[in-house]
């Protein structure tokens, strides 16, 4: 942008070096002599999605993004700086106040304050921290969910880390977190806890990269069929046949295409991509190749949240290896498709799980979801065909290509065929990760976590997460599919299992999600921004009388019918879910109050 | 004919081009709305050069900015050519079919090799080489030109150097690809196209050619003069040898435009007449000895205006004009009447319509259709024709519709008439910024917020070498004058080279500087290269206040 007027605040030495490392040769603007300078709109433009690299690198490099360095990250990308601002304070982990730290300090200490978490003490954590003094930030769901409650350190002028990670790493096993781990009949979790997720040899020695080279020789079309008659389906949460998606994008012609995997799992109580990521991730990276081969797109893209470090890192030196050994590059696995991977971090932000926020995030905008249609297989990233799966879903056409559509369909139901990671967490003894085969029923998985802990008596079931819904204890006998929970008015949603005893002061769960939903909201459109702070604040009232008023009831109704009919994007269709379905199953005080005041 | 007249381009097809080469012109602020065409073309994915000493704000928006010497235009012009050639990127069934020349011209071009061009324009040599591969590559391709390439002695073989490129590639004559000079006045293109010049009758007749002549001296019943008239710069020394004693001027303030300005007006104040007919009281207006003052040519009058892309379009009085104020062809009428020549109260229409019967490019513009289709392109010849969206279409022609091929003009590099000395050690460069308008009589009476006045832009290593600060005043002196302004340190600017605007002639009259070397053929004299040195003034004669960002002389009441 030629009509940049920047502020005076210049950046200091760290800052302008953190932002060079993260830029690199990628400035818009290039001084290439002193008469011949390369810029424009176009350099401009394909540059812009260094924002948000950059910005990590300046939150990073002083713990906080100073006005000076975010003129700087304007100068060099050629961002307006109102636009710049704008993404800057969009996201969880960046700090555009100068905050109240001392300058030694090492790193900020996310501690997650949702359900799962909330209800492991998270506040006696929080008060043993402030008093060793930490600084301490109340951070929304850090997909941590099975050792709750979750810690993640936000390093400052060092690399981010989770505290449970070196604890791991040094001592206890992760079959802890996994606790069928080896278990043969595993198709998703088969190598995780069993194959050093490090070694790229290690992979291809037990069976990787073998899909992928079957992938090659059945060709494109015959790898979306197979997906297609798998009837494989997002485990994202909206259940989309990945098929079809798949056949879409390699219809697309003409223009460059994009494969992404979409790793920002920030659904609360979710962490099932996390720990595929962490322990299995060159089936990520196989797996995201193949999507690639499939649809015919050269570019993969990971977006993974930036409460990741382990996973990104595992991600990366995957990817790294992957490249050495002619697995992604100019001719990726001999498949005569050039296929690559670039990895990119989130900055914490929920809205950015959804598809086209991502997009919008991924490409150094705000990341605020756009109107669909048109639909990402013909204008995703950089309006550009895309095809955009989690983890869960790529690392299922492992098996669907190796083994066949039949083979894949001999486990499950007829219409949700396959296997499903479940996120076990709340009151139980063994919380973690399980793969179970799709129509188990609610109460066996959880007798697969163990007995029930806390009062032991059950009060309710979270399924799907913050945007998913409370099932009751008469739902155990629900077989665990889509078309069952649809049904019963439930949803699987992302996988989250969470069970809440009777103990558990419910009302205090709910103003949570509510207050969850008011500060993820990304304020675009009027029935979310609006909607989600009515909600929260209901639900306060509601916390504070231990009753509602009628007209206050009513309004809970209308405000989620709104949100569903008129929000543009899931997080607004899905925010009053939860908290509904609490008041329905009669987990929250009601009436009582004659008038609103 | 090739060479003359007006743009070859119509706006749109800026938007629609595949590439843009933006030469001496900085439109982002000298012509704003046409540059939103340009805008939309970089949007739909034209890539741009921009060619320019400056680094403006226009070449912000360019792919690549190649920074030539002032001057040096046709040295980079024929080392383009010359690498096109090199490299077999010429049209040859193009140049075999629609030019003549040819040979003449790569003769000409050939001694311009990149390492010499370099060496001349000071831009690097490949990145010549890459605007050359991309501009002949290019499926269309359009060179867009303002004063950078006029304002010089040498301002035709300027302009030619540019067409041979675009016979070189055939890039002229069809859709998206084309020479557009912009023009920086609303109806510039429709003086031109209605006679005043000094060498042709309306639509570009020439007053030397016997059948047009006779033409015009039917029509008018009265014999013409049959050799061109004076353009200004000759009107100015025929001034000076007090050849020309009365001055007729109508919307021209050349008390602060001219070049060596002090001069000028030393030849105004000569004059036994001094008659100026303009909307607002100019220097020049001051300096009459008659004032006419007249209507605003947008909302107070009826007629036609002609944009860069050759459109007629009318214009209609949306107001009266204040106090004695009357319309220009109004005042003119009258003029005639009292010199003894009746010509009644012809209507704007009369007037159009006399227009359409002598020159045939407008002769089916009828008012209705120019009503009707909201304007049209000119050439238009009959009631039947839609109008030209762009021309010489011709060159593409199996016959070439009868007419004679498009010559190549071998042009070779002179510089700057004036040369850098250890007196002047610095090249003064001229321009236009985006909230005011050439000497200010029109944007002066108007505050804006980005109006950052008076200044000489200056590159830091030179500010640091002669020792002065951003914001301080120092003494521009040329070989003809000086005057005093304060520096604006700017990055932007090539070492060596300095730059100022003309706007505020009651500040600072720059025009005391410039160069009134003149172009023979053109008569645009040599605004954009000057030698200078700059002087920091005294502690003791810098009581000047400090100028604020919006100077008194320029503020709304001011």
């Amino acid at each position: 942008m030629a009509d940049l007027f920047i502020g005076d605040d210049v950046a200091d030495d760290v800052e302008i070096a953190a932002v060079t490392a993260a830029v690199g040769t990628g400035a818009a603007v290039v001084h290439a002599d002193e008469r011949l300078v390369y810029g424009g709109t176009h350099r401009r433009r394909d540059h812009r999605h260094l924002l948000l690299p950059a910005l990590h690198a300046l939150q990073n490099a002083k713990g906080w993004i100073s006005p000076g360095g975010l003129n700087h990250v304007c100068e060099v990308l050629q961002v307006p700086p109102a636009e710049a601002y704008g993404v800057a304070t969009f996201y969880e982990m960046f700090r555009v106040d100068e905050p109240e730290i001392a300058a030694e300090t090492a790193h900020v200490t996310h501690v997650c304050v949702d359900a799962a978490c909330q209800i492991a003490g998270v506040e006696q954590l929080i008060a043993e921290l402030e008093a060793r003094g930490e600084h301490v930030h109340r951070s929304p769901c850090l997909g941590q969910c099975e050792r709750a409650p979750a810690q993640f350190h936000q390093g400052i002028g060092r690399p981010d880390s989770v505290p449970a990670d070196a604890l791991e790493a040094a001592a206890v096993e992760v079959a802890v977190r996994i606790p069928q781990q080896g278990d043969p009949s595993l198709r998703l979790l088969r190598n995780v806890g069993v194959v050093d997720p490090t070694s790229l040899a290690a992979y291809r020695a037990n069976g990787g990269y073998r899909a992928l080279g079957a992938a090659v020789e059945m060709g494109p079309a015959a790898v979306c069929a197979a997906v297609a008659d798998s009837g494989l389906s997002g485990r994202g949460g909206a259940a989309f046949p990945t098929g079809v998606k798949w056949r879409a994008v390699a219809a697309e012609q003409g223009r460059p295409k994009h494969v992404v995997a979409n790793c920002d799992e920030s659904e609360p109580g979710t962490f099932k991509d996390r720990i595929v990521m962490e322990q299995d991730p060159f089936a990520v990276i196989e797996s995201l190749t193949l999507a690639g081969f499939a649809t015919g797109a050269e570019n993969g893209w990971i977006y993974i949240r930036g409460e990741y470090p382990l996973a990104t890192a595992r991600l990366s030196n995957a990817v790294v290896q992957a490249r050495e050994a002619g697995l992604l590059g100019a001719d990726a696995a001999g498949s005569g498709h050039s296929f690559d991977v670039e990895i990119r971090r989130g900055a914490g932000a929920y809205i950015c799980g959804e598809e086209t926020a991502l997009f919008a995030s991924l490409e150094g905008f705000r990341g605020e979801p756009r109107s669909k249609p048109p639909f990402p297989t013909t204008h995703g990233l950089f309006g550009e065909p895309t095809a955009i799966n989690n983890p869960e879903t790529l690392i299922n056409t492992l098996d669907i290509v190796l083994n066949g559509a039949q083979a894949y369909r001999s486990r499950g139901t007829e219409r949700s065929p396959g296997t499903k990671l479940l996120c076990l967490s709340g009151r139980v003894f063994r919380p973690g990760l399980y793969e179970v085969e799709f129509g188990t029923t609610l109460g066996e998985v959880l007798e697969l976590a163990g007995p029930l802990t806390g009062s032991g008596n059950l009060a309710a079931v979270l399924m799907g997460g913050a945007a998913g819904s409370f099932v009751g204890p008469d739902a155990l006998d629900m077989p665990l599919t889509l078309e069952d929970t649809r049904e019963r008015g439930a949803t699987l949603g992302s996988g989250v299992v969470m069970a809440f005893t009777d103990e558990i002061d419910m009302t205090a769960v709910a103003v949570r999600i509510a207050e969850f939903f008011r500060n993820e909201s990304c304020g675009q459109c009027v029935p979310c921004r609006v909607g989600t702070v009515r909600q929260h604040e209901t639900m306060v009232q509601i916390q504070a009388k231990g009753a509602l008023s009628a007209q206050r009831r009513s309004l809970v109704d209308d405000i989620a019918e709104v949100m569903v009919d008129a929000s543009i994007c899931g997080l607004g269709h899905t925010a009053a879910s939860a908290v509904n379905s609490a008041m329905a199953l009669g987990l929250l005080p009601e009436g009582g109050l004659d008038e609103d005041h | 004919m090739f060479g003359a007249g007006g743009g070859t381009s119509s706006y749109a097809e800026v938007e629609q081009t595949d590439l843009v080469l933006l030469w001496g012109s900085n439109a982002r602020e000298a012509h704003p709305i046409y540059f939103h065409h340009v805008l939309k073309g970089l949007d739909n994915g034209a890539r741009m050069y921009a060619v320019d000493p400056r680094r403006t704000s226009s070449s912000k928006f360019a792919d690549a900015w190649l920074g030539l010497n002032v001057g040096t235009d046709i040295a980079l012009a024929n080392a383009v050519g010359r690498e096109i050639i090199a490299a077999g990127l010429h049209n040859t069934d193009f140049i075999a079919h629609a030019t003549q020349g040819f040979d003449d011209y790569k003769a000409a071009v050939d001694q311009y090799t990149l390492d010499v061009a370099e060496e001349i324009t000071g831009v690097p040599g490949h990145a010549i080489r890459e605007m050359a591969h991309d501009y002949a590559k290019a499926g269309s391709a359009q060179i867009l030109w303002t004063l950078g390439i006029t304002e010089h002695h040498n301002a035709v073989e300027n302009v030619l150097s540019l067409c041979n490129l675009a016979l070189l590639t055939g890039h002229v004559g069809r859709w998206g690809s084309g020479l557009v000079p912009l023009r920086g006045q609303n109806n510039v293109q429709g003086g031109g196209d209605m006679g005043a010049l000094p060498n042709k009758f309306p639509g570009f007749q020439d007053v030397e050619d016997p059948v047009a002549l006779a033409k015009f001296e039917a029509v008018y019943n009265m014999s013409l003069p049959s050799k061109p008239g004076l353009h200004l710069t000759l009107m100015f020394e025929a001034m000076e040898r007090g050849e020309i004693k009365a001055l007729y001027v109508i919307g021209e303030n050349p008390a602060d435009s001219e070049a060596d300005v002090a001069h000028a007006r030393k030849l105004l104040d000569g004059l036994d007449i001094l008659v100026v007919q303009d909307i607002l009281m100019t220097r020049t207006a001051e300096m009459a000895d008659v004032v006419l003052p007249a209507a605003v040519g947008w909302a107070e009058s009826e007629g036609t205006v002609t944009s860069s892309e050759r459109r007629v379009q009318r214009v209609r009085p949306a107001v009266p004009p204040p106090g004695q104020a009357r319309d220009d062809t109004g005042i003119i009428g009258d003029l005639a009447n009292r010199l003894g020549v009746d010509w009644g109260k012809p209507s704007p229409q009369d007037l159009w319509d006399e227009l359409r019967s002598l020159s045939p490019m407008h002769a089916g513009m009828s008012w209705d259709r120019l009503e009707a289709a909201g304007g049209i392109q000119w050439p238009c010849v009959d009631l039947d024709d839609p109008g030209s969206p762009f021309l010489h279409g011709w060159l593409w022609a199996e016959d070439l519709d009868g007419r004679e091929p498009a010559p190549f003009s071998a042009c070779h590099h002179e510089g700057p008439k004036e040369q850098l000395s250890e007196q002047f050690p610095l090249r003064l460069t001229t321009g236009r910024a985006l909230d005011s308008y050439n000497t200010g009589v029109q944007s002066g009476g108007f505050a804006s917020p980005i109006r950052y006045g008076d200044g000489i832009d200056v590159n830091p290593l030179d500010a640091e070498r002669l020792g002065v600060g951003d914001g301080e005043r120092v003494r521009v002196c040329s070989p003809r004058g000086s005057v005093e302004t304060r520096v604006r340190v700017q990055p932007d600017i090539p070492v060596g080279l300095t730059f100022t605007t003309f706007h505020f002639p009651e500040l600072v009259d720059v025009n005391q500087l410039t160069n009134p070397e003149w172009d023979l053929r053109s008569g645009t004299a040599e605004f954009k290269a000057a030698a200078v040195r700059i002087e920091r003034i005294e502690p003791n004669h810098s009581k000047t206040p400090t100028p604020t960002l919006v100077p008194a002389t320029e503020s709304a009441d001011g």
